[in-house]
């Protein structure tokens, strides 16, 4: 398992900069290794990462925009259960529904002919109502572990899209419930315009929403992971007894990173809904689930680096693993199989080849390079 | 032998000061008796042992002084005062630290974080600051940081600060749960064989270490070694088939006919 929080503080820390005034005294040498601000560090690289976003969306087609948001929503998700499974060791098969609670929410809200509520207000409706489900089916996992948890996550896979069926009339049942799509604010509008001299169509709205929400979500995640919350959150997954003995609530804390994680796929519902226009329990069945935990597995279980590769592989592979079939003279259909056959395959491999995630293989040639920098020897002092 | 806890009567001025104290404690596993009306107290300052051949219930009585474990009968005492409703977490913030046979590190954490969720009690920023990490959080942090670098320092461990758990030699991993035990400022430490998997002399440093210790807490010790508990224990409780079967100085446990015959009779010969 890899803490990617940890890989800024140790390049900062190995990196010969002083920052500030260290005062003297015996531990001015552990001050000065210290990172300035964690605020200021995370959001520099959001800054950065908005930039890019920017770049690229102004950039690409509008084909690639509407792939870019649903790699959002994805990314939403798959960060908030990297953090979930990855450094609080509570495995969930259940974020599809969850992702569920939030769409639903947001197609009720702001209703089908956009006369509800302003979509951030919905946004953070809907966060909270995923939240208080979040909080329930966080009590109740808990109090268990391993198989029990997958189980018991699995059932609320199964059992939410079965409850927007039963509910037909106000969930609109198996057809789904349509989501109005948002206009673009016209502010938005012309700030786009006077950047990138670009119109600005709803797809690309929905992308740079998305991609806000994912940049928010982010910080507020990395601030969590290299705090105390983040530690106390590995702690607990790795002694529990260790964990209680320091003067750690177990259950406490396994309920606060369920809801953390809860909150996340709620927002990403949010967005998948008004990016799809439509909330249908087809679009958050087991397989959305699945593909959610094998995106953080492949990236790289608890780094958000991880979930965001995860995500653009989930995005991105199917199509272009089709084009390639296609171009190897398969028919349509037997290309459009070749998609999942090679997730698959992917999919075994990390877990055979690199079991710790691509973030995991990268960080370990990184340490390497390092040290053959340095010289093993001082890797041994103390 | 003598069992100096009667909560009546002049003689039970010593267990009022004691800062640690159980009291008639009894436990049953089904049909099998662990512990049977068990009592002993700590003195401030004191270090305080357990012994007793294996299955002699001590680790039972570990578990029953850190809550992992509820007593059928007797109570737990903090300051003369009956403890109710003994939990885990509730220890640290009763100023209680307990190391774990074997070491218990987090593995995942470094060994200043380690160290530093031993700490945790000292925390004061909450869950916004950190969501958000405020300055107040940084702050935070930088304090438990040196705390914990503190408390590693003391114990010499603080050259493997970054390091993580696994790739440590044991008897360093002791001294980081050691130190992690220590960044609480517990004023009683429950060390759980804290001497097992190490060499002579990292028993001896150990031995002298916990002496140095008992200026600022007291510290009960369950352990195997016996020059070691007779080196530092101020007291010594010999536990036989769940009962105290002496209690005393080493040199009264160490002569006491009762002990010899269920412990050191056999264990003489080893040592």
């Amino acid at each position: 398992m890899s803490q990617q929080t940890d890989e800024p503080a140790a390049a900062q820390a190995s990196s010969p900069v002083a920052t500030g005034a260290p005062r003297p005294g015996p531990l001015a040498a552990v001050r000065r290794r210290l990172p300035r601000s964690t605020f200021g560090r995370h959001a520099l690289v959001v800054l950065l990462a908005l930039v890019a976003v920017v770049l690229v969306l102004e950039l690409t087609s509008p084909f690639r925009n509407s792939q870019f948001a649903t790699m959002s929503y994805y990314a939403i998700a798959a960060a908030g259960l990297t953090v979930l499974t990855g450094l609080n060791g509570q495995i969930s098969l259940g974020h599809g529904a969850l992702m569920a609670v939030g769409a639903y929410t947001t197609g009720l809200l702001l209703g089908d002919d956009g006369t509800g509520l302003p979509l951030l207000l919905v946004m953070v409706i809907a966060a909270a109502v995923t939240a208080l489900v979040g909080a329930v089916v966080g009590a109740a996992a808990a109090r268990l572990h391993g198989p029990y948890l997958a189980g018991a996550t699995l059932a609320l896979a199964v059992a939410v899209p079965g409850l927007a069926i039963y509910f037909d009339h106000t969930l609109g049942g198996e057809q789904g419930l349509p989501v109005a799509s948002p206009d673009v604010p016209d502010w938005f509008a012309d700030a786009v315009y006077f950047l990138s001299a670009n119109e600005t169509p709803t797809a690309k709205y929905l992308a740079y929403l998305g991609w806000g929400t994912l940049l928010v979500v982010l910080l507020l995640l990395a601030n969590l992971m290299a705090g105390r919350i983040g530690r106390v959150w590995r702690a607990v997954r790795d002694d529990e007894v260790a964990a209680e003995l320091a003067g750690i609530r177990l259950g406490r804390v396994r309920v606060l990173a369920f809801v953390v994680s809860a909150v996340c796929a709620g927002l990403a519902g949010s967005v998948l809904g008004v990016v799809v226009r439509l909330a249908a329990p087809s679009g958050f069945t087991i397989v959305l689930s699945l593909g959610l935990l094998t995106a953080v597995v492949v990236g790289g279980l608890g780094s958000l680096e991880g979930a965001l590769l995860g995500s653009a592989l989930l995005v991105f592979l199917p199509p272009a693993v089709t084009n390639l079939g296609i171009g190897a003279g398969l028919d349509g259909t037997q290309a459009a199989q070749l998609a999942p056959f090679v997730y698959g395959v992917v999919l075994v491999l990390v877990m055979l080849l690199a079991p710790s995630g691509a973030v995991g293989v990268v960080k370990k040639l990184w340490n390497r390079s390092r040290t053959n920098r340095r010289g093993p020897s001082t890797r041994r002092t103390g | 032998m003598s069992v100096s806890t009667s909560p009546t009567g002049p003689t039970a001025s010593p267990d009022v000061s004691a800062v640690f104290a159980v009291s008639g404690v009894g436990v049953r596993f089904g049909g099998l008796v662990a512990l049977d009306d068990v009592s002993l107290a700590v003195g401030p300052g004191q270090v305080h042992g357990v012994i007793g051949p294996n299955g002699a219930g001590k680790t039972t009585l570990f578990n029953v002084c850190c809550g992992f474990v509820r007593p059928d009968t007797g109570t737990v005492l903090r300051h003369g005062r009956p403890v109710r409703d003994l939990r885990p977490h509730r220890l640290s913030g009763m100023g209680i630290a307990r190391t774990l046979q074997g070491v218990g590190l987090f593995r995942g954490l470094t060994v200043v974080e380690n160290v530093m969720v031993g700490a945790d009690r000292h925390r004061r920023a909450g869950f916004a600051a950190t969501l958000f990490a405020l300055a107040r959080s940084d702050r935070d942090e930088r304090a438990l940081r040196e705390r914990a670098m503190a408390a590693l320092t003391e114990l010499g461990a603080d050259g493997y600060a970054d390091r993580l758990p696994g790739s440590l030699p044991y008897p360093v991993q002791k001294r980081v749960a050691l130190a992690r035990a220590l960044a609480g400022e517990p004023d009683l430490l429950l060390l759980d064989e804290p001497a097992s998997g190490l060499g002579s002399d990292e028993m001896t440093e150990l031995g002298e270490l916990i002496r140095t210790l008992t200026d600022r807490m007291s510290v009960v010790l369950v352990e195997h070694h016996m020059d070691l508990v007779m080196a530092v224990c101020d007291r010594i409780t010999v536990l036989d088939f769940g009962k105290v079967v002496a209690d005393g100085t080493p040199d009264e446990v160490r002569d006491d006919p009762a002990v010899i015959d269920a412990y050191l009779g056999e264990e003489a010969t080893h040592s």
